[in-house]
């Protein structure tokens, strides 16, 4: 009975849920669309790419295809790290007009995997012109802990200034 | 039930084009005053195998159609009839009209009547022997039927393409739309099921429903066309003006939006309401352009001759025996046979490479195919302008990639079309000049170290560098007061928005053009310059990559990265000399080489790779030359050579300065590949005019 009750009450809302990978990093935890992440793998040595921002670390093999790194500490602006074994890397895809974008982020740890209702999301309160609130599509409480819900699309996004950064080097 | 012909349609439809395709070139051949007998022998082939395809596939407009072309091709064959040049003008317009019908079929519509059916008229009247008729110009009713306004509604023929659905766009969301913007009584829809295959060969995501919808409200047709404004480049539609007087929809006139999108999408192509002979070429272009959203439904296929097939064959058979052996020799390896691996190994390189340069090969077209449009175009535009033109091609047989082929046509239609207006001069002008009356325009094409070269050369009145460079003044391009060399403001006309053309033409002259040639040509890793003298012409010199695939690359190690350099850009590489070198301004050196002074680079400083200071025992000197000019480029280290296959980095990131991609090595990492022209540019401030800086 109860049982049928949680579902009756589950299923209207169905439609609004969405699955969260979530991973750590700082003790914060942060969640993405699990339908953006491609796979998990571990940190492994990449390839600079001349003046590029300094989160970018560089450019990995990935089965042939040539798939940027994203150190998200760096990005976020939180003390950086020493890279372990235990150091993951997730990759993400996000669908672009030119195709998909694969793009990897460096994070601590992998935690869960969470599913969240559109309504129990919270909008992150707009405190500052930080850079960083822009990636962020919400907060939610998972069993009295706070998740930062990331938006991938938001995250992937490199600011184009590469072109003028080349030419001042010159 | 008989065997489903429609899996041959495909076939049928190249087949066609290409037939259609030697019926042009050899029609272009002709003179009226020497007929050659094997040429008309060989258009009433083509003719004739076309009817014959049709007819078997039950394409009985085309069929029809071809039919009375055939008759009279048959007449002039058997010398019944001399070769007249309305009759190759007819001709002409036949092939377009063909043209034209076989795309719409291809695209799974019912062609238009009306074109042939006045074609056919004509035919008729000259085979009852009334040679007075002059060929109608079909177009210019076309053009004036645009003008009708629907008074009594309209009838439109929506055939969306299959994929409708999946590119998210709903129909019926349409119609829903396009039921609120008429109101709910104006609208009746009315669907066509006949597309739909049978449930077992159904696939549910695509749409196979084609609609009529009849609109009873006097409207006009931008605001219907609105409703399908994102789909229209992937349906086809088509307006019917419903008469207010009788239901005969076969009366009715029609205009066809597909054909005409393509020339209000390129600012730079014929608008609607032209002379005749314009309309030919549009309906050339539009046919073209028509091709291409079928082509992206459909995979496209090329014809490979079966010599490449064979050696291809012969080659995996080699691999296929070298792979055993080695195979073998695994199972029971000892020492001992070291060498007979090392030999394995050594042919199982020599089999890739062949293996590699031989697929390579098959995607290596003539460059014909591109240039084959041009003598039409020509011939079309030239009548439009009333300038006598020779247009000489050189280096057909030049082979290129089939995917640069596809998209470095459009540029040269560009350029073409720009010669043709702006280059050569009027016959008058020319014979005022002393030049010969007849114009000429000259294509070349061939192949130069890695690279393919295109010229288009006009010998008409050059560029006008006062007019180009107040221009640009004018439009505020170019700060007042600055110098610039006549190379220098020839560069100025590649720049968004410029135009110096005195009257906005047909043709060309609204500005949007030679940006967007060199827009394209840089997206293929090219190159475009122009050559200009005054009185005499100019030259546009296109250097492309033969293939955007692979490249000859030299390994090079800077601090503790791997950079691959293209092995046909490097000069030569020497030690580094540090008494040679020059200080100039700044932090930029020279070193005399020989007898020219060489900017020198340094990769760790360009690339911001300065995290241990230390300097490399013996750096090396690599000298390489991009976009004319030598640079020296300074690495710690020269390691091997070898083939890499080109990967995109732009894909999953964006375009690095200094870097045109990325390659995977043999141990897994990945090394960038160094764009040799782009480091030009950094260290060359004093060559980039403050133009090209804008465009950059």
């Amino acid at each position: 009975m109860t049982m049928n009750a949680a579902e009756t009450v589950k299923d209207p809302a169905r439609d609004h849920e969405q699955q969260f990978l979530t991973f750590m990093m700082a003790d914060e935890e942060y969640g993405v669309d699990i339908l953006a992440v491609q796979e998990i793998r571990g940190w492994e040595e990449s390839t600079l790419i001349p003046n590029a921002p300094e989160y970018i670390r560089g450019v990995i093999n990935l089965r042939g295809t040539i798939v940027p790194i994203m150190d998200l500490r760096i990005r976020f602006g939180l003390e950086r790290v020493e890279y372990s074994p235990l150091t993951v890397v997730i990759i993400l895809k996000v669908e672009k007009e030119h195709g998909d974008r694969v793009m990897g982020i460096v994070v601590d740890a992998v935690s869960d995997v969470y599913t969240i209702a559109d309504e129990d999301t919270r909008r992150p309160p707009e405190l500052s012109e930080d850079d960083n609130s822009g990636f962020i599509r919400g907060l939610v409480n998972v069993n009295g802990k706070m998740v930062i819900l990331l938006d991938v699309d938001e995250l992937l996004r490199i600011p184009e200034r590469q072109k003028m950064a080349g030419l001042l080097a010159g | 039930m008989s065997i489903d012909l429609s899996q041959f349609h495909q076939v049928f439809f190249e087949e066609s084009f290409e037939g259609l395709d030697v019926m042009e070139s050899q029609l272009l051949d002709l003179t009226p005053e020497s007929v050659d007998a094997e040429a008309v022998n060989t258009i009433f082939r083509a003719a004739h195998s076309i009817k014959g395809g049709a007819g078997t596939f039950g394409f009985m407009q085309i069929s029809d159609f071809t039919h009375v072309v055939e008759t009279l091709l048959d007449e002039i064959r058997s010398a019944k009839r001399p070769m007249l040049r309305m009759y190759v003008d007819l001709f002409l317009q036949s092939v377009d009209c063909l043209r034209a019908m076989l795309s719409s079929l291809q695209a799974g519509d019912t062609p238009d009547g009306e074109r042939p059916a006045l074609l056919k008229t004509e035919f008729e009247k000259i085979l009852a022997g009334d040679d007075s008729a002059a060929p109608v110009s079909t177009d210019s009713t076309v053009a004036e039927a645009e003008d009708v306004s629907g008074g009594a509604g309209w009838r439109i023929h929506f055939h969306p393409g299959q994929d409708i659905l999946q590119t998210g766009n709903e129909p019926f969301r349409m119609f829903r739309e396009l039921q609120e913007l008429v109101g709910e009584d104006s609208l009746t829809v009315i669907p066509d099921t006949s597309a739909v295959p049978e449930i077992s060969s159904l696939n549910p995501e695509l749409c196979y429903l084609n609609w009529v919808l009849e609109v009873r409200k006097d409207i006009d047709k931008e605001t219907l066309a609105s409703v399908f404004e994102w789909v229209e480049d992937d349906c086809d539609i088509r307006y019917e003006a419903l008469s207010s007087a009788t239901e005969d929809a076969d009366a009715a006139t029609e205009t066809d939006v597909a054909a005409e999108t393509p020339d209000t999408d390129q600012p730079a192509a014929i608008p609607e309401a032209v002379a005749a002979a314009v309309n030919a070429a549009a309906a050339v272009s539009a046919s073209q352009a028509k091709k291409s959203p079928a082509k992206n439904s459909e995979p496209s296929s090329i014809r490979v001759s079966i010599d490449k097939v064979d050696s291809l064959i012969n080659m995996v058979g080699e691999l296929v025996i070298t792979q055993s052996m080695l195979g073998q020799l695994g199972q029971e390896f000892d020492m001992s046979r070291l060498a007979r691996l090392q030999e394995g190994l050594s042919q199982l390189e020599h089999n890739t490479r062949e293996l590699q340069e031989s697929v390579m090969k098959i995607r290596m077209m003539p460059i014909s195919f591109a240039f084959s449009r041009f003598p039409r175009l020509v011939r079309d535009l030239g009548s439009q302008l009333g300038k006598d033109v020779n247009l000489v091609m050189l280096g057909e047989n030049t082979e290129l990639d089939k995917t640069v082929m596809e998209k470095i046509g459009d540029p040269l239609v560009h350029l073409v079309r720009n010669s043709m207006d702006h280059g050569l001069e009027t016959t008058e002008k020319r014979i005022a000049a002393g030049k010969a009356a007849q114009g000429k325009i000259t294509l070349n094409a061939f192949h130069q170290g890695g690279n393919i070269v295109i010229e288009v050369k006009d010998d008409g009145a050059g560029l006008n560098e006062e007019k180009i460079l107040s221009k640009a003044r004018e439009r505020k391009l170019v700060p007042e007061n600055t110098e610039l060399s006549a190379e220098e403001i020839h560069q100025l006309i590649f720049l968004p928005g410029f135009s110096t053309s005195d009257s906005v033409s047909d043709i060309s002259g609204r500005g949007v053009g030679m940006d967007v040639v060199r827009r394209n040509i840089n997206e293929l890793n090219g190159t475009i310059e122009v050559q200009s003298r005054r009185g005499e012409g100019s030259t546009f010199v296109i250097r492309l990559p033969l293939t955007l695939a692979i490249l000859d690359g030299q390994l090079v190690r800077v601090k503790n990265e791997t950079y691959i350099f293209p092995l046909v850009s490097i000069v030569e590489s020497i030690q580094l000399q540090k008494r040679s070198l020059n200080h100039i301004t700044g932090s930029q050196f020279v070193m005399k080489l020989r007898d020219e002074y060489i900017p020198i680079v340094r990769l760790d400083n360009l690339f911001g790779l300065r995290r241990k200071e230390e300097e490399a025992e013996n750096p090396m000197l690599v000298v390489v030359e991009g976009d004319n000019e030598k640079i020296g480029i300074v690495v710690d280290d020269l390691l091997g050579q070898q083939q890499v296959v080109i990967k995109s980095l732009e894909q999953n990131y964006q375009r690095v300065h200094g870097i045109s991609g990325a390659t995977i090595l043999g141990d897994g990492t990945v090394a960038l590949i160094i764009d040799i022209s782009g480091i030009g540019k950094t260290v060359e401030p004093s060559k980039t005019t403050p133009g090209s800086e804008q465009a950059a």
